[in-house]
């Protein structure tokens, strides 16, 4: 117990567990359930992150990537309308199996989750290596405000991309 | 000082990268790409988090954010034109494209 209870366990488990769901991710066949495995993946790397002493990155990673980006996959996928063609693929039982994968994943993760919230030691150790978000904030608006504008340049290109390509066909004309 | 070593954080990096590249090269689905991109963007992250918490410096977490931008910027584009492919190929298999002239 007391080596599975350790940082370096608990990273290790939150690993595995990442590389098995992004393993789920690409050899998937159904879109949706690929999606769920890809937000497990997503979820067991912000744990990681929180180990390794950066909770502020762990927050965006679960805020921004499993929060926004995700459901803009979700969004895609429901406008594509891919229910018919990917699922023809899948197995077709609508058992406990279909869905067994991911729940087993996450609900490993909450374990490991409420161990590291509750156990106090481990708490004491992760708070004197951490790199908290005021030194993130202060160094993001200082040194690196350069960058901070570019990368806004950047999420508007994204976003005129994405109305121009997306909108009708017969009110924007040809490609 | 963290406990978890870099070598350790690297490894499980690059399996993530080369789990992500496999899936887009491997992948005909333009969907199944654009998830494994998802999942090689996220692996240069745990690199870049892993080293900024060895070295106990900011700049890392500041790199993932940068990160994070591209990935989200790089998901519009890439979900607009599969909607614009879906509608006008009405398949997302990526070899569909290859009768395209520059």
């Amino acid at each position: 117990m007391s080596s599975f209870a350790s940082i370096e366990g608990l990273f290790y488990l939150a690993a595995t567990i990442a590389i098995v769901a992004s393993l789920k991710v690409v050899t998937g066949k159904n879109t949706v359930h690929a999606l769920l495995y890809l937000v497990i993946s997503l979820l067991a790397v912000a744990v990681c992150f929180y180990l390794m002493g950066a909770p502020f990155a762990a927050g965006l990673e679960v805020i921004v990537y499993a929060g926004a980006i995700l459901v803009l996959f979700v969004f895609a996928i429901m406008m594509f309308g891919l229910g018919i063609d990917e699922t023809q693929n899948a197995p077709q039982s609508r058992e406990l199996s279909l869905w067994i994968g991911p729940v087993l994943l996450g609900v490993l993760l909450l374990l490991e989750l409420i161990f590291v919230i509750d156990n106090s030691e481990l708490a004491l150790q992760l708070n004197s290596q951490v790199v908290g978000s005021k030194q993130v904030g202060m160094l993001l608006y200082g040194p690196y405000l350069l960058a901070v504008e570019i990368s806004s340049f950047l999420l508007l290109a994204g976003l005129v991309a994405g109305y121009h390509y997306a909108k009708p066909e017969h009110r924007g004309g040809r490609l | 000082m963290t406990e978890i070593p870099l070598t350790h954080i690297l490894i499980l990096s690059s399996l993530l990268f080369i789990i992500g590249f496999v899936g887009v090269v491997v992948r005909r689905n333009t969907l199944f790409m654009l998830m494994s991109l998802e999942v090689m963007l996220n692996a240069v992250g745990v690199a870049f988090i892993g080293a900024g918490s060895v070295w106990q410096e900011a700049d890392g977490q500041i790199m993932f954010i940068l990160i994070l931008t591209l990935a989200a910027a790089e998901v519009a584009v890439g979900l607009a034109l599969l909607i614009r492919m879906q509608r006008r190929y009405r398949t997302l298999d990526i070899d569909v494209l290859n009768q395209m002239k520059g």
